[in-house]
C-alpha cells in the first residue's frame, strides 16, 4: 500500500510545507473556470479569495484546486467576468 | 534458570519492583500521580529522586490527566518517560490515555489493575485496564513481581523501536501483586544500559531548530491513513515482544514466554485462559489435577494488546475444551472480556470447541485453588458432553 504522508505518527515537517497535504479541495461541489482570453489580470480574484488559492500564473490568474472550496467569491468580483462556477467538485 | 549476570537479590514488592525497574531504564522524565493501590511507586520513586539514584525530572502533578500530559510534552521531545497508575487514575487521564497512542509516544506506564466504581471500592480487578483495551495501547500483563521488573526494561526497547512506537501499558494485579513482597532479582545497571541503550533522538520531535508540528486537523483519507499505520505498528510489536523475551533471556536467564506462556499445555484437552496473578494459582491446581490424571493445561495471556492470534491459535488447536478465566465483565455481552476475544479467535479460525467462561475475583474477592478446581470441573463435565452454562459466576454459586 502506497501512503501520502511519510511519517508512523501525525507530525508535520513545517519546511516542506507537508500542511499541503491536508487536501481540502474535497469539499467542494462548484469549481470555478477560468477564460484565459477574458482575463485582464486585474488580480481582484487574488486579493478576494478567502483561502488565498488563485495563483499569479503570469499571463493569467489561475485556481490551486487542490484547495478551493469553490465559494465564488472569485467570480462575483470578477470584472470581466473572466471566472464562471461549473457545477461539480473535486477531481 | 540462572541469572548469567550480576545483579543484586531483594525483597521487593510489585510496586518496588515497578519503581527500580523505572529507575534502572533512567527516564528523563516522570509523572504519576499516587492512588491506590499504585501510591507506592510513587513514594519509591520520590525517595529514589531524593536518594539521587533517579536522575529525571520529577513532576509533581495535581492529577492523572497532567501527569500523562506531562510525559506527551516530554516524549514529543524525545525524551524517555514512565508513569503508573490505576483505575480511577487511568479513567481520569483517558483523554490524554488516547492521545499518547495516536500521537505514537514511546511512553512507558506502570499499571496497577483496579476494580472500578461503583460500589466504591479499591480493591483487585482488571476492569480498569479492559475498558482502555481498544486505545491504542499495548498491554502486558504480569504475573509476578520479577516479571514486573523485567517486563518494564522489555517494554521500552518495544516502544522505541522505529517500526513500532507506541506507548506500552505494564498490569500487574492491585494486592496481589502490587503488595505481594517476594524474591527479585535486581539486574546491574551496566547490564541493564547495555540491553537498552540510552533513547535515540527520532526525526519526529519537539525540537526549535528544526520545526514541526504535530497532530495536524485532518479529515476523511489521511486520518484513515495514519489509523492503519498504528495498527500495523501493533501487528509489528507481536513479532518484537517474542524476539525481546529471548534476547532477554540470553541477557538475564530469564523468560516468559514472550506474547503467551503455556503451562503443562502439550497434550492437554482442557485448557484454562487466564491473565495476571490468576494464573500462577492456576498452576498449583493444574499440578494436583494431573497427578489425578486428568489432561489440563494453561495459557497465560501475556499480551493482551495485540492479541496474540497466531500463538494462541497455536496454544489452542489440540484442545477439546477452552475454559476462560475473567476477571473483569463485558456488560451487554453478559460474559467476560477475554471469553469474548477469544471466541472472536476461534470463530475466524473456524475453530469450533466448546468454550465456558467463569467470572471471579472481582473487586478483591480471592480466585482460590478451590474457584480453579471447580472451573477445572466444569469444564470436565463440558469435555464428556455435559454443557452447563456458558458463564459461570464462580463468587456467586
Amino acid at each position: 500500500m502506497e501512503f501520502k504522508t511519510k511519517y508512523d505518527g501525525p507530525w508535520v515537517d513545517i519546511d516542506r510545507n507537508d500542511l499541503l497535504t491536508n487536501d481540502v479541495g474535497d469539499w467542494r461541489y462548484r469549481s470555478p473556470e477560468v477564460d484565459k482570453s477574458k482575463c485582464s489580470l486585474c488580480g481582484q480574484c487574488y486579493l478576494f479569495c478567502p483561502t488565498g488559492c488563485i495563483e499569479d500564473r503570469d499571463t493569467y490568474f489561475g485556481v490551486n484546486l487542490a484547495f478551493c472550496k469553490g465559494c465564488g467569491i472569485c467570480a462575483k468580483v470578477c470584472p470581466s467576468e473572466a471566472i464562471s462556477m461549473k457545477t461539480g467538485g473535486h477531481q | 534458570m540462572r541469572a548469567t549476570t550480576r545483579g543484586k537479590v531483594k525483597v521487593l514488592s510489585g510496586n518496588q519492583a515497578a519503581a527500580q525497574a523505572a529507575v534502572l531504564c533512567q527516564p528523563d522524565v516522570v509523572a504519576a500521580y499516587p492512588i491506590t493501590p499504585q501510591s507506592e511507586v510513587v513514594e519509591e520513586l520520590s525517595r529514589f529522586l531524593a536518594e539521587g539514584i533517579l536522575k529525571a525530572e520529577f513532576v509533581e502533578v495535581e492529577g492523572e490527566h497532567s501527569a500523562l500530559s506531562v510525559l506527551i510534552g516530554a516524549s514529543s521531545s524525545g525524551g524517555r518517560t514512565f508513569s503508573a497508575t490505576s483505575s480511577h487514575g487511568l479513567l481520569y487521564m483517558f483523554e490524554a490515555y488516547s492521545y499518547a497512542a495516536t500521537l505514537r509516544l514511546p511512553i512507558v506506564m506502570a499499571h496497577v489493575c483496579r476494580e472500578v466504581a461503583a460500589p466504591n471500592t479499591v480493591l483487585c480487578s482488571q476492569q480498569d485496564i479492559m475498558l482502555a483495551r481498544d486505545a491504542g495501547w499495548i498491554q502486558i500483563h504480569c504475573a509476578s513481581c520479577q516479571e514486573i521488573l523485567d517486563s518494564i526494561i522489555m517494554a521500552y526497547r518495544l516502544a522505541e523501536d522505529p517500526d513500532i512506537l507506541l506507548p506500552v501499558n505494564i498490569c500487574y494485579d492491585g494486592h496481589y501483586l502490587s503488595h505481594l513482597s517476594a524474591r527479585v532479582e535486581v539486574p546491574d545497571q551496566a547490564d541493564v544500559s547495555t540491553f537498552l541503550p540510552a533513547n535515540k533522538l527520532r526525526e519526529c520531535r519537539l525540537d526549535p531548530d528544526k520545526p514541526m508540528m504535530q497532530a495536524p486537523y485532518l479529515g476523511g483519507k489521511l486520518f484513515t491513513e495514519y489509523r492503519y499505520k498504528h495498527c500495523l505498528a501493533m501487528q509489528n510489536a507481536l513479532q518484537k515482544i517474542d524476539y525481546l523475551d529471548e534476547e532477554f533471556q540470553k541477557s538475564f536467564g530469564r523468560s516468559y514466554g514472550g506474547l503467551i506462556e503455556e503451562y503443562r499445555n502439550e497434550d492437554a484437552e482442557i485448557v484454562l485462559v487466564a491473565l495476571g496473578s490468576a494464573a500462577s494459582t492456576a498452576k498449583a491446581v493444574i499440578d494436583l489435577k494431573r497427578d489425578e490424571g486428568v489432561k489440563v493445561g494453561l495459557v497465560r495471556i501475556r499480551c493482551f494488546r495485540p492479541f496474540a492470534c497466531d500463538r494462541l491459535s497455536k496454544a489452542l488447536k489440540g484442545a477439546k475444551v477452552i475454559g476462560v478465566i475473567d476477571r473483569d465483565v463485558c456488560f451487554g455481552w453478559n460474559t467476560g472480556i477475554v471469553f469474548v476475544e477469544l471466541r472472536s479467535l476461534l470463530n475466524r479460525l473456524r475453530m469450533n470447541q466448546p468454550m465456558v467462561n467463569f467470572i471471579a475475583g472481582l473487586s478483591g474477592a480471592d480466585i482460590t485453588k478451590d474457584h480453579i478446581e471447580r472451573a477445572i470441573n466444569n469444564m470436565q463435565l463440558a469435555l464428556h458432553g455435559k454443557f452447563g452454562p456458558e458463564v459461570t459466576w464462580l463468587d456467586l454459586e
